[in-house]
């Protein structure tokens, strides 16, 4: 059967930019038949590998009696790091510091040690239970809370950004406090865990597919790992069930283990660890503990801060020094500070090594800022609105508006972003009918705040702004398109089919999207850092720009027409005075042996960073959005209930304002959750306690806002020269989710008449609220 | 009559008839590794994420009922006589698709896809029951579906949508109806369904006498109602559990009454089928039963098996010790009926003799006058395990406390009565300076612990702040006490 013909008549292609377009795999996503990597038919013989973890948080492994292990049923091979033929390392910014399976010590409880590979997945499950390791137990670090930033162990050198003399600044400030806060971490319940299938090729070659938002690096690490050149290495995604930074690195273990076993057996072999194990194996995102300083006037105008962001990275480098740095450049959020000093400690601890995680740091270095915020506020009696539009940039690159960082925001919208906010969500007015709800209301409080968030567009690493594509023209006039960005449910896939339907204006659905593969794209960077569809968008217009030069001049030259006389019209293209199918012209070109494939590349203008100095511009742009929230919360029990939020984000000329506004309501859940009921508990062994959805809660359908108003600035275009004037929008939101934190201060301060900061530190859960609750009402009875 | 040595239940379109059948096994494994029906995922392994989410019908005197089920924690040999409906059923014959799917397409209610099969299997059930339901039903429906992507709202608005793409007259469920019916009323034969040998066997009773019999000559075996507890023995801990006996099809013991006052409840009754009469009778219930696990859980999880099991954070317990309820053990032809709270003996240690039984749990309705609250305090408000649990059932004549009972979850090794804090109230005026006397004597009744869920401390303040609460309710004021998300309970 034949596809239906697009339509010749049509004004509008369908499914171009600037449209509501679904996301491409929705009607395979509500049946059941997209396929992910566990739903792929398993060729014959697949072997199923299981990690066996292990279970004290630092010790030295006196000895290791795996025949139980091996003689079980079912199993096949029992691996150890000593079984890894070429470097037992997949640390990915090559520090040696994270071995694929733990050979000599234990960093922390539930590290990988071994891995059993046997017929069915339970067997392999059930056969790592009968492994006898005999530990020398070591004393652990795991809290950061009382770590000298300056003398404990570090897992990557620190980072600290300075702009005038802040400890000055604060000195002669009129006024000047300080203050610590405790930020939890988060797990990313990404509902697909982590899973990779390999199948061992000829030569030294494997095929991996992973779920992956890096199938660059999972193609390095299994190469190293297996002691063979990346060209032997293919790794391929089609989509996971969500990535939110928990796979940028962290399915590297899974896929180098899954592929040293494939090649040694010469089976293929699965991998996928039950939930519990995931959570506590793979990495989460970095709490930190915030220590502040800072000076200010009695009009609430900051004059100099003084920051240190210390934070739990685990037993290894991973992405901590990236995620560290990512904090201090939003240790500002949207406001100026005059004299700024800000330090990071990026800490060994005996815990499971934090990774990145949708924000990747920036939103633990904004909620520090926002702290700073309150805390000025209590002290000068202002509305936190009031102390947060006083100290915002300068419109305009006005003369406040160089960063901590030296670089200066050019496109700053927050004022019209926080005033059309406030107007549309009736902060003024709903301020006061709270104060005259909560006069009535002893055991029920209700609180409001609105913050503004300011994330910095484009990975901090330069080199990592650039993106490849490759697209090919079959001579029907249908489309093959493929690029270095992996879909993880964000609509990047669509976005950029979206651009590339647009270029040659023809419908969408003649543009086949197919799976991120190492073979058609090389060298790719993550699918990470809000960067997808800026980056992979223009390399595949890139491409798809070379094919419509080469088409234009071949029509040019057959038909003796001036460029300007060919026009690509919906489906068509009009060649002088008359029109031809898309399709057709295609054709043709063909049979003048016009070239019909091309690889497209982009790599991000303007960007540079001196990591030594601290100054640079790490940043293409800036994007923009605030949150206003309402919540109620109960006195008694800590127990509250997030009545409204309204948002107003913007994401430049949008691409596709359905998937950005699902895209922003979901960052703000997520971001939520964070901040309220996402709580990752630790006992004194060191041991996760919280490795499930039974213990540990992300927001339920019944956690969200009663009131929930969401819009996208409908005015807002980028101002450089992005993909057709749009902005990133996978991070930016997810710090919206910081106004739910702040109402709930707000009414926890009501206790104590607004008088008193109410420190609340994060994740604000019941019993932190409650506590809150029950230290100003004692502060304030003295 | 002979036991018969195979399983029989329809699948989708299919008629399935099984010999070999493992006795832990699960349905998520049958239907993706056996049966490559891959729609279906697995995301917790424990009955929270409900990215496994199928439907189970069920004949429920003689009419077939619809329920959404966790496979993963769903044993297969708990399907005997029912229909297992996979989202691969969902498609109509023409290729189109679903009203429930073609909503979720619209309304953009999918990101990553994995949770998405869950959720369209969720919001069918719900759409079978409620054509058009309310913002609250569809929060209930959902509670056991964790979405990480979409925040919830396309969902939610897809779900309200849903009867604008399609009649659910037209429903092709609603059409094979009869066909199903006639089908499943076949295979029920009332024959006892035994597979495996030895130790490594399943076991489905033919009735609550036979049940009886076999507990008595095996009392060993672990006894399934639920499985929303007895599943994560096998998923989680690789437990061994065989020999294994399924009662959730016993409909014998499916029966709840209401006779002179006293609410009888059998084992087999699930939170869901409890809900409706003990929401009417004790109205407390109500929004403390919305609150037990996700949808999919109280289709599955009974209340003879919240009390049989004798967790301390079981959340029916203490209300029904607060309410004085009795329970109903029974051991070949011979019953017993004992206080509820003498069940509970010590951490996982009870008043059940080997071979014995809960037959069922006989619950006093409260009489007028009497004041009877449960307050249940979690991290997050819904399809959350117990931080603490009060239940209050106060009895205030002219102003004064006649009688108190009152009994608490989270705070100690088992479901406890607040003996100390009982005695400090009887007697007293129900008044605030009562209370405020009463509270150290908290302390002589719980030394609760610190855990994932709360501080000791916490717990401890918590505990006693839910009696200002329940003072607070129960005399009368305008302002609210707590925090709230709908008013009343809601029935789906």
């Amino acid at each position: 059967m034949s596809a239906p013909a697009p339509s010749l008549a049509a004004s509008k292609i369908a499914g171009g930019v600037a449209t509501d377009t679904r996301h491409d795999s929705a009607h395979k996503h509500v049946t059941g038949q997209a396929v992910y990597i566990d739903d792929m038919p398993e060729p014959s013989g697949t072997l199923h590998a299981c990690l066996g973890l292990s279970t004290v948080a630092h010790g030295a492994i006196r000895s290791m009696d795996l025949s139980a292990v091996a003689a079980a049923p079912g199993v096949v091979w029992v691996m150890t790091g000593h079984d890894v033929p070429g470097e037992n390392d997949i640390s990915p910014t090559g520090r040696h510091d994270e071995p694929v399976l733990a050979t000599d010590k234990v960093q922390f409880f539930g590290q990988p040690v071994f891995a059993v590979v046997a017929e069915t997945r339970e067997q392999a499950r059930r056969a790592t239970k009968l492994a006898k390791i005999v530990y020398d137990e070591l004393p652990g670090v795991f809290d950061v809370w009382d770590l000298n930033p300056n003398k404990d162990k570090l897992v990557t050198p620190p980072l600290t950004l300075k702009r005038g003399d802040a400890k000055a600044a604060i000195k002669s400030a009129p006024k000047r406090l300080k203050g610590r806060m405790r930020v939890g971490g988060q797990d990313h319940f990404y509902l697909e865990g982590q899973i990779a299938m390999a199948l061992p090729g000829e030569d030294r070659d494997v095929t991996v597919y992973s779920s992956t938002q890096h199938p660059s690096e999972v193609q390095h690490m299994v190469a190293h790992a297996l002691g063979v050149p990346s060209h032997a290495v293919t790794v391929e995604i089609r989509r996971m069930g969500g990535g939110f930074g928990g796979k940028e690195t962290q399915g590297n273990q899974f896929a180098a283990i899954a592929a040293i076993a494939a090649k040694r057996l010469g089976r293929a072999i699965k991998i996928r660890p039950d939930r519990d194990d995931d959570m506590t194996a793979t990495g989460k995102r970095h709490d930190f503990v915030v220590d502040y300083e800072v000076g200010f006037d009695g009009d609430g105008n900051i004059l100099g801060v003084d920051y240190v962001y210390a934070a739990r990275c685990g037993f290894s480098s991973d992405l901590s020094g990236p995620v560290t740095d990512r904090a201090l450049f939003h240790c500002d959020n949207a406001y100026f500070l005059p004299a700024v000093r800000a330090q990071s400690a990026p800490l060994y601890t005996n815990t499971v090594s934090n990774t990145a995680f949708r924000g990747f740091g920036g939103p633990q270095g904004m909620v520090g800022m926002e702290r700073v915020i309150d805390e000025v506020a209590f002290a000068t009696g202002l509305d936190p609105l009031e102390v947060r539009k006083r100290n915002f940039y300068d419109r305009d690159a006005g003369a406040r508006s160089v960063t901590p960082y030296h670089q200066t925001v050019e496109d700053n919208v927050i004022h019209r972003v926080v005033s059309e906010l406030e107007e549309s969500a009736s902060y003024a007015r709903r301020r006061r009918e709270i104060a005259a709800f909560n006069a009535n209301s002893d055991v029920v409080k209700r609180g409001l705040a609105l913050t503004p968030v300011k994330f910095g567009i484009s990975f901090t690493a330069t080199h990592f702004n650039q993106a490849g594509a490759l697209v090919h023209v079959y001579t029907d006039g249908s489309v093959h398109l493929n690029h270095g960005g992996t879909e993880m449910g964000q609509g990047l896939y669509v976005k950029v089919a979206q651009v590339v339907a647009e270029e040659f204006q023809i419908d969408i659905d003649q543009v086949k999207i197919t799976a991120t593969t190492t073979g058609k794209v090389p060298n790719t960077s993550a699918t990470a850092a809000s960067s997808g569809s800026d980056l992979n968008g223009m390399a595949a217009q890139n491409a798809a720009r070379q094919i419509k030069d080469r088409l234009c001049q071949f029509a040019s030259e057959k038909w003796g027409l001036h460029k300007e006389q060919i026009l690509f019209l919906p489906n068509r293209v009009r060649l002088g005075n008359q029109e031809i199918p898309f399709a057709e012209l295609v054709r043709q070109a063909y049979m003048a042996r016009v070239q019909l494939s091309a690889a497209g590349f982009y790599k991000t203008p303007k960007i540079h960073w001196d990591r030594d100095k601290g100054q640079g511009r790490p940043f293409y742009y800036f994007a923009y959005g605030a949150a206003c929230a309402e919540v109620s919360i109960d006195t008694l029990t800590g127990e509250y209930m997030v009545e409204r939020v309204d948002i107003l984000h913007e994401t430049g000329r949008s691409l596709n304002r359905a998937i950005d506004i699902g895209q922003v309501e979901g960052a703000f859940i997520q971001g939520m959750g964070w901040l309220t009921t996402e709580e990752l508990v630790w006992d004194g062994k060191g041991r996760l306690r919280t490795h499930a959805p039974s213990t540990y809660k992300i927001p339920l359908a019944s956690d969200r806002p009663k009131i929930f108003n969401v819009t996208l600035a409908d005015w807002s275009e980028a101002a450089e020269p992005t993909v057709h004037k749009s902005k990133a929008v996978g991070e930016p939101p997810f710090m919206l989710g910081m106004a739910v934190l702040h109402a709930l201060s707000d009414a926890v301060a009501s206790v104590a008449d607004h008088k008193l900061c109410p420190r609340l530190d994060a994740p604000a859960t019941p019993e932190r609220v409650l506590m809150a609750v029950e230290r100003l009402r004692k502060l304030a009875a003295k | 009559m002979p036991a018969r040595s195979h399983l029989r239940f329809v699948l989708n379109g299919q008629d399935i008839s099984l010999a070999d059948v493992r006795p832990d096994e699960t349905l998520l494994d049958f239907l993706r590794l056996s049966r490559r029906l891959v729609g279906t995922k697995e995301g917790c392994a424990e009955g929270d994420c409900g990215a496994c989410t199928v439907l189970v019908g069920r004949l429920s005197k003689g009419r077939l009922v619809y329920e959404a089920v966790n496979a993963c924690i769903r044993f297969l040999g708990s399907l005997d006589g029912t229909h297992v409906v996979t989202v691969e059923h969902l498609r109509g014959k023409d290729g189109a698709l679903h009203p429930v799917q073609q909503a979720m397409v619209d309304w953009h209610g999918s990101q990553c896809g994995f949770c998405t099969p869950g959720f369209v299997m969720s919001l069918y059930a719900l759409w079978m029951r409620e054509p058009d339901p309310s913002v609250a039903q569809i929060e209930k429906a959902l509670q056991g579906n964790l979405c990480r992507c979409t925040g919830y709202e396309p969902i939610v608005k897809a779900a309200r949508a849903i009867s604008s793409y399609g009649a659910l007259e037209a429903d092709f469920l609603a059409a094979e109806r009869k066909t199903v019916t006639a089908r499943l009323k076949k295979l029920a034969d009332g024959v006892r369904v035994e597979i495996g040998k030895g130790k490594d066997r399943l076991i489905v009773p033919a009735s609550v006498d036979d049940l009886a019999a076999l507990l008595k000559k095996e009392p060993t075996a672990t006894i399934v109602a639920g499985s929303t507890d007895v599943g994560l023995w096998v998923t989680k801990h690789m437990r061994e559990i065989a020999p294994v006996v399924f009662i959730g099809g016993l409909e014998e013991l499916r029966t709840v009454s209401v006779k002179a006052g006293l609410v009888t409840i059998g084992a087999g009754v699930s939170y869901s089928e409890a809900f409706g009469t003990l929401a009417k009778h004790i109205p407390a219930f109500g929004p403390l039963i919305d609150r037990i696990g996700g949808e999919q859980v109280r289709n599955m999880g009974t209340i003879g098996g919240n009390i049989a099991n004798g967790s301390p954070i079981g959340d029916t317990p203490p209300p029904l010790i607060a309410l004085g309820a009795s329970l109903t053990l029974r051991i070949g032809g011979k019953r017993r009926t004992i206080p509820l709270e003498d069940f509970f003996i010590a951490y996982g240690k009870q008043d059940r003799q080997p071979g014995e039984f809960v037959e069922s749990i006989s619950v006093p309705v409260p009489a007028k006058g009497s004041f009877f609250h449960v307050h249940k305090i979690t991290k997050r408000r819904d399809e959350d395990i117990t931080a603490a649990l009060g239940a209050f059932n106060v009895v205030v004549k002219g102003g004064t406390v006649q009688s108190a009972r009152i009994a608490y979850g989270g705070m100690a090794a088992t479901p406890k009565r607040a003996k100390k804090v009982e005695a400090a109230l009887v007697g007293k005026p129900w008044s605030l300076a009562t209370v405020e006397a009463a509270l150290p004597a908290y302390e002589q009744d719980f030394a609760p612990i610190s855990d994932m869920r709360a501080s000791a401390e916490y717990r401890m303040l918590a505990a006693k702040n839910l009696l200002k609460r329940f003072h607070l309710e129960t005399t009368g004021r305008k302002a609210p006490v707590t925090v709230t998300r709908f008013q009343e309970a809601v029935a789906i």
